[in-house]
């Protein structure tokens, strides 16, 4: 007797078969449909290729959105809260988008592909958004999630694999910098991004192509190393370079009962991304008037003493805790690189000032005793890692 | 060339002519721009055949507000008043009602419908309160807001314990289950239902077609007259009142867009390309026409510009005007009889029926029929001795499947008459010309989008608090320097002047406070 598999409902993403060859521990979740994976063998490991090699991170299930039209600028620019009209064709911004209140919907990365024609990428769905958004513009908005397969190579490495691969013009392609080139007979989109912090790109093509692509890419990297890797791994390298998260850091405004539960950018630490110059955006009314009064939240970067991860801890402005409670960490990992103890979190104003010393209530299970420490962790103003060779152009060969 | 002024109005509809005196008795420097030639919007007399003129959509006055005429020293001339209601059999055994009074139905009917009117006349006069002020927001800490609020919870408190209950109960329900606890008479509670339901798209079985008819009863009890020389006689005066207040009313000047500069307004542009400069914009037109088409919605925000594209607001009200030789005959009526206010809705089923096909864009084979012999009490309007009947006809869906083409308009036009040639068999040998408005030729001709009585369907999702749209319910919009004064903002259609006198005053308050 065989025992047979039983369907999950999931959808396979056109890398699917490479994964599932390389899977040694089965642990898979879902991402908007598509079945995604945790870890392939290790999470550690994983997570060194990303820091130390050149980590494939498989991102079709990644929401994606084709914005084209006479009217696809003046859309994105009312739609997100940073001045597109500075974003050229070839370019990559990273974005959010708010609601009417100035309420974060979600973030996500705008690629200008083209003159007037967009893709924006984001963690979750916004179809229904996108359609209000365009009641009176000229655009038509094609939700392509399953028409684009899309891989991210991130690491040292990872220029040096992708050249070997023979991609023409990598060298000059810098941070946030987009390129189609041709890749047997069809176009394959390169762009230097990711949710790494690290030297890196992203590679999107047709799904006919992707085990073609990934074949090649492996074989590329097989010299100097090369791994694919899950969602755990990835986890760790975002909250190292100081990414904020959908349902981490903040909760998509359309989607949220409570009043008081979401964050505007500017609680997120996102002011550089909203630009008061432009005319009219979503949420700009509300925003100049959070500008006006004070923001109620403001995202913090800890470092906290000791080794252990804390998660879901609330945070205190004194080490006696009591009546002094001022927020709660939202994102938490020891990061291996840094050797840190390091978190996100959101606090009250006007606490968590750059420099700031808080306190951060742990709890940690020890065989099934559960013990308490008041850590000390003081606000940072810089992500926790940012290597040099992420801005570099050309990257340097590793 | 460019003239500044301290506020420009869109549209001299009567709302707009309300909001602009107000505005210039404070002082400010009005502009009205229209695009008609004429003044008055859909309160206007026209002429629709050679000698014979009506009131061409608004034809019974029973909804303007008291505080509208006080302020403005306005007293509207009248051809009729205290008009009844005669709701039509074809046996000729009518029915007849004016306020509290009723007659041609059973002894227990007379005793309910008093206590009926009875009930809904203090309903109606909680309700009319909060119809002459701007609705308070909800979730601020403003202390106007809180105080109205407050107030409003008080009134509904302050009816009592039962009445209060009996108030809630009826506000969200259907007119037909209570009309048919009440009463026996199918003519009776055919006419109701249609008190109910005119100007809606909506049937006496649909929800809150108590609270449209406690609408209607709100002002003067629904107390009918007709204007001497027809609606547009309101409007005319109306236009005085502006005009000797320093108002300028300038028609045939459609406005093409609302300037919008810096992300505030600065003024409007015609179609004609002439600009006019202000930094305060009130619009008279509907909130739909005003966001998506004049102000454009990239200059306003996503959620807003949703909440505005999704306003319910297809007509399905028709108006017909028939030129008559004479006055048809009619079984059980008197001659003075001519000048009262005449229902064809023989029962509540009748109505509702009547309805169903508006539902899927079809209109009603036989429809329901509202009209009035203005020519009765008006010599003006027609030839010695010939007449003009004006009628408005429901149902007439505005998105006809198949469209407002001729075929569907003369079928539409036969069976109308053919349903009022059922009580005046011999109209159709009196006709010498008629007219046809169907919501797609109001829309087209009085710009209002779906041609839509209310601009805007009256239910409570669109009522009070929310109209035009959550957030958005004080006349002021969210582009700085935009307000709203038409029919589509608290508390909602009729000519009353009410939206355009909360507008007005809202506008003030706004600038005492800068
Ligand atoms: C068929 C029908 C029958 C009705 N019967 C009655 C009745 O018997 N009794 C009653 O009380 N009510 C009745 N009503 C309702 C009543 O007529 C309206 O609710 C009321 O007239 C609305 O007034 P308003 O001033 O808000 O808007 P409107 O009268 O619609 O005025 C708006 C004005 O703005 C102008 N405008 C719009 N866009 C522009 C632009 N871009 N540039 C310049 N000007 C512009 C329009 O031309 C119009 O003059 C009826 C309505 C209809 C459709």
């Amino acid at each position: 007797m065989t025992i047979q598999e039983v369907h999950q409902g999931r959808l396979r993403t056109p890398f699917y078969s490479r994964l599932a060859a390389l899977d040694t521990v089965n642990t898979w979740h879902e991402w908007k449909g598509y079945t995604s994976t945790d870890e392939l063998y290790c999470a550690e490991t994983e997570y060194f290729a990303i820091r130390n090699a050149t980590a494939v991170f498989d991102l079709t299930p990644m929401t994606k959105y084709r914005i084209a039209g006479p009217d696809a600028l003046p859309y994105i620019d009312r739609l997100v809260t940073r001045d597109m009209t500075k974003v050229r064709p070839g370019r990559v911004a990273y974005a959010v988008w708010c609601d009417d209140q100035g309420q974060v919907i979600d973030d996500g990365t705008i690629f200008h592909l083209r003159d007037g024609e967009y893709r924006l990428c984001s963690q979750e769905r916004h179809f229904a958004w996108l359609n209000a958004a365009a009641i009176g513009f000229d655009v038509t908005i094609t939700e392509e999630t399953a028409e684009v397969a899309a891989l991210a190579v991130q690491g040292p490495t990872s220029f040096s694999i992708l050249s070997r691969m023979g991609l023409a013009g990598l060298a000059e392609l810098k941070p946030f910098d987009l390129m189609h080139v041709d890749f047997e007979g069809v176009e394959l989109m390169v762009s230097r991004t990711g949710f790494t912090g690290d030297l890196g790109y992203e590679l999107w093509i047709a799904p006919e192509k992707a085990e073609t692509l990934w074949d090649k890419l492996f074989a590329a990297g097989e010299v100097t190393g090369i791994r694919a890797i899950g969602t755990h791994a990835l986890e760790v390298a975002r909250i190292e370079a100081g990414y904020i998260a959908v349902y981490e850091e903040f909760l998509p405004a359309d989607e949220t009962v409570r009043t008081g539960r979401t964050r505007s950018p500017l609680e997120l630490g996102l002011n550089w991304l909203v630009d008061f110059k432009k005319a009219n955006f979503n949420g700009r009314r509300a925003l100049a008037e959070e500008m006006r009064r004070g923001s109620t939240w403001r995202l913090v970067r800890l470092d906290i003493a000791g080794n252990k991860a804390a998660h879901h801890s609330y945070v205190y402005a004194n080490e006696k805790g009591n009546k002094t409670e001022i927020g709660f960490i939202t994102s938490a990992v020891w990061s291996p690189v840094c050797k840190q103890n390091i978190a996100l979190g959101t606090v009250k104003m006007p606490h968590g000032k750059v420099g700031d010393n808080v306190w951060v209530e742990i709890y940690y299970q020890r065989e099934m005793h559960w013990s308490r420490v008041m850590a000390k962790a003081t606000v940072v103003g810089e992500p926790f890692w940012f290597p040099s060779r992420r801005g570099a152009t050309p990257p340097g060969p590793y | 060339m460019t003239d500044s002024y301290d506020i420009i109005v869109v549209g001299a509809g009567h709302n707009g002519l309300v909001c602009s005196a107000l505005l210039a008795k404070a002082g400010k420097k009005v502009l009205v721009l229209e695009a008609n030639d004429q003044v008055g919007g859909a309160a206007v007399t026209r002429e629709f055949a050679d000698g014979y003129s009506v009131s061409a959509c608004a034809h019974l006055l029973y909804q303007l507000q008291p505080s509208v005429c006080k302020d403005l020293g306005l007293k509207p001339k009248l051809a009729t008043s205290n008009m009844q209601t005669i709701a039509l059999s074809e046996d000729g055994r009518h029915v007849r009602y004016s306020g509290a009074s009723v007659a041609g139905v059973s002894d227990s009917d007379t005793r309910s419908y008093q206590a009926f009117h009875k009930r809904m006349a203090r309903y109606a006069d909680l309700l009319n309160t909060y119809l002459n002020k701007a609705p308070p927001r909800l979730g601020t800490t403003d202390f106007r807001d809180l105080s109205t609020l407050a107030r409003l919870g008080f009134d509904i408190r302050r009816l009592g314990k039962e009445e209060m209950r009996e108030f809630l109960r009826l506000i969200g329900m259907n007119i037909h289950d209570e009309l048919d606890e009440r009463f026996e008479s199918p003519l009776l509670k055919g006419a109701l239902s249609l008190d109910a339901v005119l100007g809606t798209h909506l049937g006496p079985r649909s929800p809150n077609t108590i609270m449209t008819y406690l609408y209607r009863l709100a002002g003067d009890h629904g107390r009918l007259a007709v204007p001497k020389g027809g609606m547009g006689s309101v409007s005319d005066g109306l236009a005085s009142v502006a005009r000797a207040a320093g108002v300028t009313i300038r028609t045939g000047m459609p406005v093409a867009r609302i300037i919008v500069e810096n992300g505030r307004v600065g003024g409007v542009e015609t179609t004609a390309g002439e600009r006019f400069e202000s930094l305060t914009v009130v619009s008279n037109a509907d909130p739909k026409r005003t966001i998506l088409d004049l102000v454009g919605a990239r200059h306003v925000e996503t959620g807003f510009t949703r909440r505005i594209d999704h306003i319910r607001m297809r007509g399905n009200a028709a108006k017909l005007h028939l030129a008559l030789t004479g006055l048809p005959r009619i079984d059980g009526l008197s001659k003075k009889d001519f000048a009262e206010r005449l229902v064809i809705a023989p029962d509540e089923h009748y109505v509702e029926r009547a309805f169903n096909p508006a539902k899927y864009g079809e209109c009603s084979p036989e429809p329901v029929v509202e009209l009035t012999f203005p020519s009765f009490r008006d010599e003006s309007l027609a030839p010695t001795g010939q007449h003009v009947m004006s009628a408005v006809l429901q149902y007439a869906p505005y998105q006809l499947a198949g469209g407002w083409n001729d075929d569907a308009r003369n079928a539409f036009l036969d069976s109308a008459i053919a349903v009022i040639a059922r009580y005046m068999p011999d109209i159709e040998s009196r006709i010498v010309a008629s007219e046809l408005l169907t919501p797609a030729d109001i829309e087209r001709e009085f710009h209002i989008t779906g041609g839509h009585w209310h601009h805007g369907e009256l239910s409570l999702d669109q009522f009070l608090f929310v109209r035009p749209v959550c957030g958005s319910a004080q006349y002021r919009m969210p582009l700085d320097g935009l307000y709203l004064c038409g029919a589509g903002t608290h508390p909602g259609g009729g000519v009353s002047g009410a939206a355009g006198r909360n507008a007005a005053r809202t506008i003030l308050r706004r600038e005492r406070a800068a």
